[in-house]
C-alpha cells in the first residue's frame, strides 16, 4: 500500500529522459480512475485554469487513439494526441503523447513522449497517482525542453526553488 | 566560433550533481575557486572543469581579483529552467486541484 502524504505534489527527474509527478488524492482508486478515463470528467480538470477543453476524444482500448484540444485563455488552440499502449483497469495506463504543430501531419507521432500513469491505494482510502513521462532520448528531451514543455534532467527541485528568490 | 548556448545546454549544465553543489554555494555569495575546492572536496582541475561548463552556458560569471578568480551566480541564465519547471508544475497542480473537485462530486454520487 502506498504511503499517504499530505496533498502536495512532487516533481522529480528519475533520469535524463524522464520526469515523474506524484500526488495523493483524497478519493478511492476506482473514482480517480473514472475521473481520468471519462471524457466529460477529463474536460473538467485537464485544462487546469488555463482555458476550456473543447475536444476529449478517447478510443479507450489498447491501440486506440486519443485527442485532447483546449482553447487557452480564449485565444489559441493547443492540441495533443496519442495512442493507448497498455490499460490495466484501476491500476495503470500507458500512452503516447505528442503536441500537434501546424506543419506536422495530424496523426504523426514523431517526437511523442510516453506517459505511464499508475494509481495505487494509499492509507485512509486515498489514492497515490504517479505520472512518469519518458521522452525516450536526449534529442527528444532537449527538443521538448527548448519548447518549454519538458526538461527531465533535474533530479531535484530544491535548488531552483532557492534560486527563484534571487531571480528578477 | 562557439555556438550560442541554449536552454537545453543550461538544463544539461545543472543536471550534474556537483555542478548543482557549486550553484548552491554561489547562490549564497560569490567565491574564489580555492574556496569551492575546499567546499566540494574535489581536486582543483575537476572544479575548474565544472566551472567552465557553467560559464559556457552563462550560469556563472567570473572576475579576477588579484591572483584569484572569483565566481558568482548569474541567475538570469537559469531563469528559463525555473520558468519551465514552475509552469509545468503549476499546470499539474491546477489539474489536481480541479480533479479533487470532480472526485468530491463522484463521492457524493456514490453515497
Amino acid at each position: 500500500m502506498a504511503q499517504a502524504s499530505s496533498s502536495t505534489m512532487d516533481v522529480t527527474f528519475p533520469s535524463d529522459e524522464e520526469i515523474l509527478i506524484t500526488r495523493t488524492l483524497n478519493a478511492p482508486r476506482h473514482l480517480v480512475y473514472r475521473a481520468w478515463t471519462t471524457p466529460e470528467l477529463v474536460k473538467k480538470w485537464w485544462p487546469g485554469r488555463r482555458g476550456e477543453m473543447t475536444v476529449a476524444e478517447m478510443d479507450f482500448r489498447v491501440g486506440g487513439a486519443w485527442r485532447y484540444v483546449m482553447v487557452a485563455h480564449g485565444e489559441f488552440e493547443v492540441a495533443f494526441h496519442g495512442t493507448y499502449r497498455e490499460i490495466v483497469p484501476n491500476e495503470r495506463i500507458v500512452n503516447t503523447e505528442v503536441m500537434e504543430t501546424p506543419d506536422a501531419s495530424p496523426d504523426s507521432e514523431e517526437g511523442a513522449v510516453v506517459n505511464t500513469v499508475t494509481f495505487e491505494e494509499a492509507d485512509g482510502g486515498a489514492t497515490l497517482v504517479s505520472i512518469r513521462t519518458d521522452a525516450g532520448s536526449k534529442e527528444v528531451r532537449d527538443m521538448i525542453a527548448q519548447s518549454g514543455m519538458e526538461g527531465g534532467v533535474r533530479e531535484q527541485f530544491e535548488i531552483i526553488e532557492e534560486l527563484a528568490a534571487s531571480l528578477a | 566560433m562557439a555556438r550560442a548556448a541554449t536552454t537545453a545546454d543550461a538544463f544539461n549544465a545543472v543536471a550534474e550533481p556537483r555542478r548543482r553543489e557549486i550553484l548552491d554555494a554561489l547562490a549564497l555569495r560569490e567565491r574564489p575557486v580555492n574556496e569551492l575546492v575546499d567546499l566540494l572536496g574535489l581536486a582543483q582541475p575537476h572544479v575548474s572543469r565544472h566551472l567552465r561548463v557553467l560559464r559556457e552556458v552563462g550560469a556563472v560569471d567570473v572576475r579576477d581579483e588579484g591572483r584569484h578568480r572569483v565566481y558568482r551566480l548569474n541567475p538570469q541564465a537559469l531563469k528559463p529552467i525555473h520558468d519551465w519547471v514552475a509552469s509545468y508544475q503549476h499546470l499539474w497542480e491546477e489539474r489536481f486541484d480541479l480533479l479533487e473537485d470532480v472526485l468530491e462530486d463522484l463521492k457524493e454520487q456514490e453515497n
